[in-house]
């Protein structure tokens, strides 16, 4: 495994920078449109209740292959080109995205409701009152379920090596196959994901802890 | 385009394709079965506390939980024939699928048991029973029921990550789909809905029947 890292050090050095790209990425536009998505379904609108609702349960119900491979196959058809990484990380977004929306309305769900009734009776309007008393208090306990969150982004980021987008699971196969050395060019990959993934979910878990 | 989608969906087409939902089925109940019973056994092994094993189960559980699922599919399929072991796809799949599963469900075994009242067990020990009969009469029981939502979730998420299989040429739905699209390019928007409405359909009433369980506990 050694010899893996010392041949082919920047291999997957840059493969452990596409899967870092694409995990901040995907977190950050998953972040916007899965909060987006969870102030729709906390909405006095019955419609944009409903049309979150479909959001969130269409991409939280099919797999995440599924709306990679249709972004990859489909769209350079019919709409525009991209690269496998675009595809992936498209994918990654609008899968996670659901996910967070569910994480940050329990999030909003576990702030006293109190709040946005005097945040109301102090004349703030109901967007008002989310923005600025709401949301606030709810991401305080949305934290470590969005570090969690994050650590499945990066595990789920493998699904670019089935699009070509040139990840840490893709350099992996391309190391495995030109070095014969297979289970030492996973093993080494491996390390590499648990460098991220591991230290992420212990704070996580300690973070749990500390606010409960 | 709307005759695209009817040959599309021609009956031979079509049974291929439910052959695939069969195939995604039954790699995700045997797996979901295996896990349940390796990860209770882990799950325990964590909340009893065994010097040692204890700590060194828990750090195993934590390293496969952390690692891409993919990864491990690979591990099963190109890397244990490096090891004079040659797994079949549909067992190679399952394997694979077991050992990342079981990580999870230990994790919902623990906090299960975790989740009963201290007194349950303390009640036990009052009235003759040991420790090991104490957990297996009276609390696990009681774990269980609190555990089911959480392992109905857990199911559906098997479902979705058994496409991933693909990737060892698993012949469930995406691949077999796949391979309809790849003999006729009009089919590529139809075989995307079908396969996207089947995963909808099964996860969906799926996670409806894990709400309604939770619902029913609270």
């Amino acid at each position: 495994m050694i010899s893996i890292f010392q041949n082919y050090g920047g291999t997957l050095l840059y493969g452990l920078g596409q899967t870092l790209l694409c995990s901040l990425i995907a977190l950050v536009l998953s972040l916007i449109i899965g909060t987006f998505f969870a102030l729709l379904e906390e909405s006095p609108s019955k419609l944009a209740r409903g049309i979150a609702r479909v959001y969130i349960e269409i991409f939280r119900n099919i797999p995440l292959l599924v709306i990679t491979m249709f972004f990859f196959v489909v769209f350079p058809l019919y709409v525009v080109k991209m690269n496998g990484f675009t595809a992936g990380t498209i994918g990654l977004t609008l899968y996670t995205s659901s996910f967070i929306a569910e994480t940050v309305r329990a999030g909003i769900k576990s702030v006293d409701p109190g709040q946005m009734e005097g945040a109301r009776a102090n004349g703030l309007s109901f967007w008002q009152s989310m923005r600025y008393i709401v949301l606030p208090q709810a991401f305080r306990y949305v934290i470590p379920p969005l570090g969690n969150q994050f650590v499945n982004l990066v595990k789920n980021s493998s699904t670019l090596a089935f699009v070509g987008g040139f990840d840490l699971m893709y350099q992996g196969n391309v190391i495995a196959s030109s070095s014969l050395q297979t289970i030492a060019a996973y093993s080494a990959i491996g390390v590499l994901y648990l460098v991220i993934t591991l230290p992420i979910s212990y704070y996580m878990r300690y973070l749990e802890k500390r606010l409960a | 385009m709307l005759q695209n989608f009817i040959n599309a969906y021609s009956p031979d087409n079509l049974r291929y394709l439910f052959g695939g939902l069969g195939i995604t089925l039954l790699v995700s109940v045997i797996s979901i079965i295996g896990s349940f019973i390796i990860g209770a056994i882990l799950g325990i092994i964590r909340y009893v506390k065994i010097k040692y094993v204890s700590a060194i189960v828990g750090v195993v559980i934590d390293v496969i939980r952390n690692l891409p699922l993919i990864l491990i599919l690979f591990f099963t399929y190109f890397g244990l024939p490096n090891l004079g072991v040659k797994p079949e796809i549909i067992p190679a799949a399952i394997l694979a699928m077991t050992i990342f599963e079981s990580t999870m469900l230990a994790e919902i075994v623990r906090s299960g048991i975790q989740a009963v009242d201290s007194g349950q067990m303390e009640g036990a020990r009052a009235n003759g029973l040991t420790y090991w009969q104490g957990l297996w009469y009276i609390v696990l029981p009681q774990a269980l029921v609190k555990m089911i939502p959480a392992i109905v979730s857990q199911f559906i998420s098997l479902v979705k990550d058994t496409s991933l299989a693909t990737i060892i040429l698993l012949p469930e739905m995406l691949f077999r789909s796949q391979i309809i699209y790849g003999q006729n390019t009009n089919y590529i928007i139809p075989m995307f809905v079908a396969i996207a409405a089947m995963y909808f359909v099964v996860c969906y009433l799926l996670s409806l029947l894990a709400r309604h369980l939770e619902k029913r506990q609270a």
